[in-house]
């Protein structure tokens, strides 16, 4: 199949950026969004051009890296999916595709399609963990774990903090990357202790990495290739309340 | 050189506990002053960055990604070894132990694999009290299910996601560090060269991935986590990112190198479908729990699977195997499903895969049972191939999917040099020709959590008057000049292929003359081809763009350099070893039956290899394997 792609090439972070257009050839329909990256590139090194920036890794929907608006939308027209598992088969034949990198303040562009997105990992640092040093640990069973919690912490724990939420959103808020971690532990009872500590640090690093405010716009939880809903965000803000209220300091 | 694997005398069962006890400690107040470099933030490095950090050192964590979080362990899905008997089927530390030696093909070390299972019972009170979401029974207690090579239930998993809730459980410990100060992440950095002094690991040289600068690191001992090699056959079921440069630079200053051909071919992966493909996935082993391999009776038949009735259609993995069926371990059941291909007897387009069907599991436990064990699995193969497995069977065929090879290290978990040690699946591992599912989470969370942050106490205690260690020593100096010219080289040669170009052709050559099956003439002509290919990289690789600037062409054209050097070494031992055990497969040494003959009485020993000059074979040494418990004997699934 033949495609035009209209692309964000984009220098450095002081670049201005803009968008160049490529066109493509006898690409296979089951071949990836990425590999359509990959034969692209060959060709622009083939022809002595500088070829596009991407982040990804385990292309398999897992590690978070890639990270690509693709007309309009992180990750690409379907739903729970992750760009680079996202096969040509469903774009038509003919078609132009736009493709930018997330959009928020608080991800400045590094390259291309390639964003800065380490406020996230300083968001965890900031709370987002039980605290136990290796070698402190009960014996496994001793904790009992109400099948229901488990599997909600865990429909919370499967966040891969690839950040489409940020970019889905209007304001860039990261509430449902943060909720997705506060309600895993706070789900659970290991995590009981230090939920309201967590809750409040976490926010707080959140707020000062200059993510927006969350408008409820549900943005998010269409953009989220693991499908997190938003109801952790009502969760978050429950606990959110809860910590400004009860906690003493 | 002489190999000294260093292992405590006494009892097997009683060796670790009694090296614990009398291993050299350092004061807290001494490890305020201790540097350790941690490259890797896998489950293996993340785990032992956050527990070094945790008993005082101050830590400096390196990875190629944007965070630590996205190590390639995050993709691992089926599930994590552990010898607690929830189940009572009978299991035990000696069972793991034993089963592991076993499904090793007996090509590892009695000491450290009895320690392995030892541990692998704190591993899930570690990960259960820091919030892993494992699987739960309705009683709230943990659930488990069963994996290759095993005939009990001992995996502990969370969804089809058990690597990515691991790592992210170690990088929250690792992360909760970082905040606290004691440890320091410089991620979108890689490690291109070691710096050794006077025998001694001293520091490392990285490059910035984003700015290009290339920046001297020093520590009092720096530690290995960068996981596995699989990539040198270009498409495998690693990430993209994964490589060898890091252990490729340690075994160039002098490091050994073990087993460098123990490679894992996986039975269940998504077959290869165009010549555009950049990897293959892996179906989790789980899946074989409930899912039969079958391919038609008869030779090229091209009916759909659902008009092939029961009577023509051969359970060949029931057939051979009874007593282990469908979970016979991967090497046995990758090269089950080879054999039928080779026979004609393959089915989807290229005749390269077999079916694994899941009708008679949704009949007997329903739809929704299924769904709940492998629902996400489903999800995934569907986006993939566009094919529901709930209707049709899944294709799958075995692809290239862990390395057992890698950095030789002692009971320790020392290297060769130093002050230079290598954990997780970056060394030569405990899991001999063949590792068994779900127990590569286990060794890399146990290497880091629980026994290299003992271990290295020993060596660091002799350092603690040392002091800080300087990064202007002349060796610096010199590892730094090493890359930078080395990086001008690659992009001066402005040839005309792309660095991908080589990496296709080199995987190609080695899946197909040193992969599934090998013989002394495959072998011959790799090495040939693979010099031949390296000749040619280094004449006619194009690697665009400068050194100073976020470049991925130059940090791939700098892996598959080393890559292409690591490929004769893997040729070179798979050649040398004159039998067939585990993922080690020559034709020349096989049971009339077809089944791998092992040469006990000539190989029973660890091939390491050290660095001997670009143009010199490398040199074998030999680190022989004494049996005391486990009577080896010929492998039998039947
Ligand atoms: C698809 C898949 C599924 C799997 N499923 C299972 C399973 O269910 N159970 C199981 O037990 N095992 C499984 N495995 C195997 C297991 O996941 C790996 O063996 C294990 O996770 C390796 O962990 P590690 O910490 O050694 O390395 P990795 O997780 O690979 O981490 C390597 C780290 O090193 C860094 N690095 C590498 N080179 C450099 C460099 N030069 N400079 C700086 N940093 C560098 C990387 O950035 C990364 O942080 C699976 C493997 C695959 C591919
Ligand atoms: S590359 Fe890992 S999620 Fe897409």
């Amino acid at each position: 199949m033949r495609l035009t792609l209209k692309v964000w090439r984009q220098k450095n972070s002081q670049d201005k950026g803009r968008f160049e257009v490529y066109h493509l050839n006898d690409l296979d329909e089951h071949a990836s969004f990425l590999e359509m990256f990959d034969v692209l590139n060959e060709q622009l090194i083939r022809e002595g051009k500088d070829p596009v920036a991407f982040d990804h890794d385990c292309r398999e929907g897992i590690c978070g890296m890639c990270s690509m608006v693709i007309n309009g939308r992180p990750h690409g027209p379907l739903t729970h999916n992750t760009t680079c598992q996202l096969h040509l088969r469903h774009f038509r034949d003919g078609e132009t595709i736009t493709v930018e990198p997330w959009r928020a303040s608080a991800f400045p562009v590094i390259k291309d399609l390639v964003v800065d997105r380490s406020a996230f990992d300083r968001i965890i640092a900031a709370g987002g963990f039980i605290s136990v040093n290796t070698g402190q640990a009960v014996e496994a069973n001793s904790i009992l774990v109400p099948k229901e919690n488990a599997d909600q912490a865990m429909n919370a724990a499967v966040c891969i903090g690839c950040g489409a939420c940020v970019a889905a959103c209007k304001n860039a808020s990261a509430m449902l990357f943060v909720a997705a971690k506060v309600s895993h532990l706070s789900l659970l009872p290991q995590g009981e202790p230090e939920r309201y500590r967590r809750v409040k640090n976490m926010v707080a690093q959140m707020d000062k990495e200059g993510f927006g405010a969350c408008t409820n716009t549900n943005a998010c939880e269409a953009a989220c290739p693991k499908g997190i809903s938003v109801t952790h965000i009502a969760r978050l803000n429950r606990e959110y309340l809860k910590a400004t209220f009860l906690q003493e300091e | 050189m002489k190999l000294d694997a260093k292992i405590p005398a006494g009892d097997l069962e009683t060796k670790w506990t009694r090296y614990r006890s009398t291993v050299p400690l350092v004061s807290p107040a001494n490890k305020r002053k201790l540097d350790v470099i941690v490259v890797g933030s896998g489950l293996a490095g993340a785990s032992a960055a956050a527990s070094l950090a945790e008993l005082g050192y101050r830590v400096k964590v390196f990875c190629f990604q944007d965070s630590p979080r996205r190590a390639h362990s995050i993709a691992a899905q089926g599930g994590i070894n552990a010898a607690k008997n929830y189940r009572n089927d009978g299991d035990s530390v000696y069972r793991l132990f034993y089963d592991t030696i076993k499904g090793g093909d007996y090509r590892s070390r009695e000491a450290n694999v009895y320690r392995l299972a030892e541990v692998s019972t704190n591993i899930i009170d570690q990960c259960v009290a820091q919030g892993v979401p494992f699987a739960r029974e309705y009683g709230g207690l943990l659930a488990n299910r069963s994996f290759g090579g095993t005939q009990v239930e001992r995996t502990f998993y969370a969804r089809g996601q058990t690597g990515q809730q691991l790592l992210l459980g170690a990088y929250q410990a690792l992360q909760r560090q970082v905040g606290l100060g004691q440890a320091h992440v410089l991620a979108r950095h890689e490690m291109l060269e070691l710096v050794v002094r006077d025998g001694r690991a001293v520091g490392i040289i990285a490059r910035d991935l984003v700015t290009g600068r290339l920046e001297r690191h020093s520590a009092h001992a720096v530690v290995l986590a960068t996981g596995g090699y699989g990539n040198v056959f270009y498409l495998s079921t690693n990430a993209m990112g994964c490589n060898v440069t890091a252990i490729w630079k340690a075994y160039k200053k002098g490091a050994a190198f073990g087993n460098p051909c123990f490679t894992q071919i996986h039975p269940t992966c998504l077959p290869q479908h165009g010549s555009y493909q950049s990897k293959l996935t892996l179906m989790s082993e789980s899946l074989r729990n409930d899912g039969r391999v079958w391919v038609p009776k008869a030779k090229g038949d091209k009916r759909k699977p659902a008009d092939i009735p029961e009577s023509e259609r051969d359970y060949f993995l029931e057939r051979k195997y009874p007593a282990f069926g469908n979970l016979v371990p991967r090497d046995i059941a990758s090269r089950a499903a080879k054999e039928v291909c080779d026979e004609g007897r393959g089915v989807g387009q290229t005749g390269l895969a077999v079916y694994l069907d899941f009708s008679d599991a949704i009949r007997r436990l329903g739809r929704s049972v299924i769904e709940a064990r492998y629902g996400n699995l489903f999800e995934m193969y569907e986006k993939i191939t566009g094919d529901n497995p709930y209707e049709t069977p899944m294709m799958i065929y075995p692809a290239v999917h862990y390395t057992m090879g890698g950095l030789w290290v002692d009971y320790q978990l020392s290297t060769t040099i130093q002050g230079l040690y290598a954990i997780g699946e970056c060394n030569f591992s405990d899991h001999g020709a063949n590792r068994l599912g779900a127990s590569a989470l286990m060794q890399g969370l146990a290497d880091g959590y629980f026994i290299l942050p003992y271990t290295i106490g020993e060596y660091l205690s002799g350092l603690i008057r040392s002091g800080v260690v300087p990064t202007t020593y002349g060796e610096f100096d010199e590892a730094e000049r090493e890359v930078a010219a080395r990086i001008e080289r690659l992009l001066s040669i402005k040839g005309g292929h792309s660095v991908d170009h080589f990496h296709r052709e080199l995987g190609k050559v080695m899946w197909d003359h040193c992969g599934m099956a090998r013989s002394r003439e495959s072998l011959e002509h790799a090495g040939r081809q693979v010099a031949a290919l390296r000749e040619a990289f280094w004449h006619d690789v194009r690697v665009p763009g400068t050194a100073h600037e976020l470049n991925p062409e130059l940090e791939k054209a700098g892996r598959v350099a080393d890559f292409l050097e690591l490929a004769s070494l893997i040729v070179q031992d798979a050649l040398h070893r004159e039998e067939s055990c585990g993922g080690h497969f020559r034709t020349e040494y096989q049971t009339e039956d077809g089944e791998a003959l092992r040469r006990d009485d000539a190989f029973m020993y660890v091939a390491a290899y050290t660095y001997a000059g670009p143009d010199a074979p490398a040199v074998l040494h030999k680190e022989p394997l004494q049996y005391e418990v486990v009577k080896p004997a010929q492998r039998s699934y039947k």
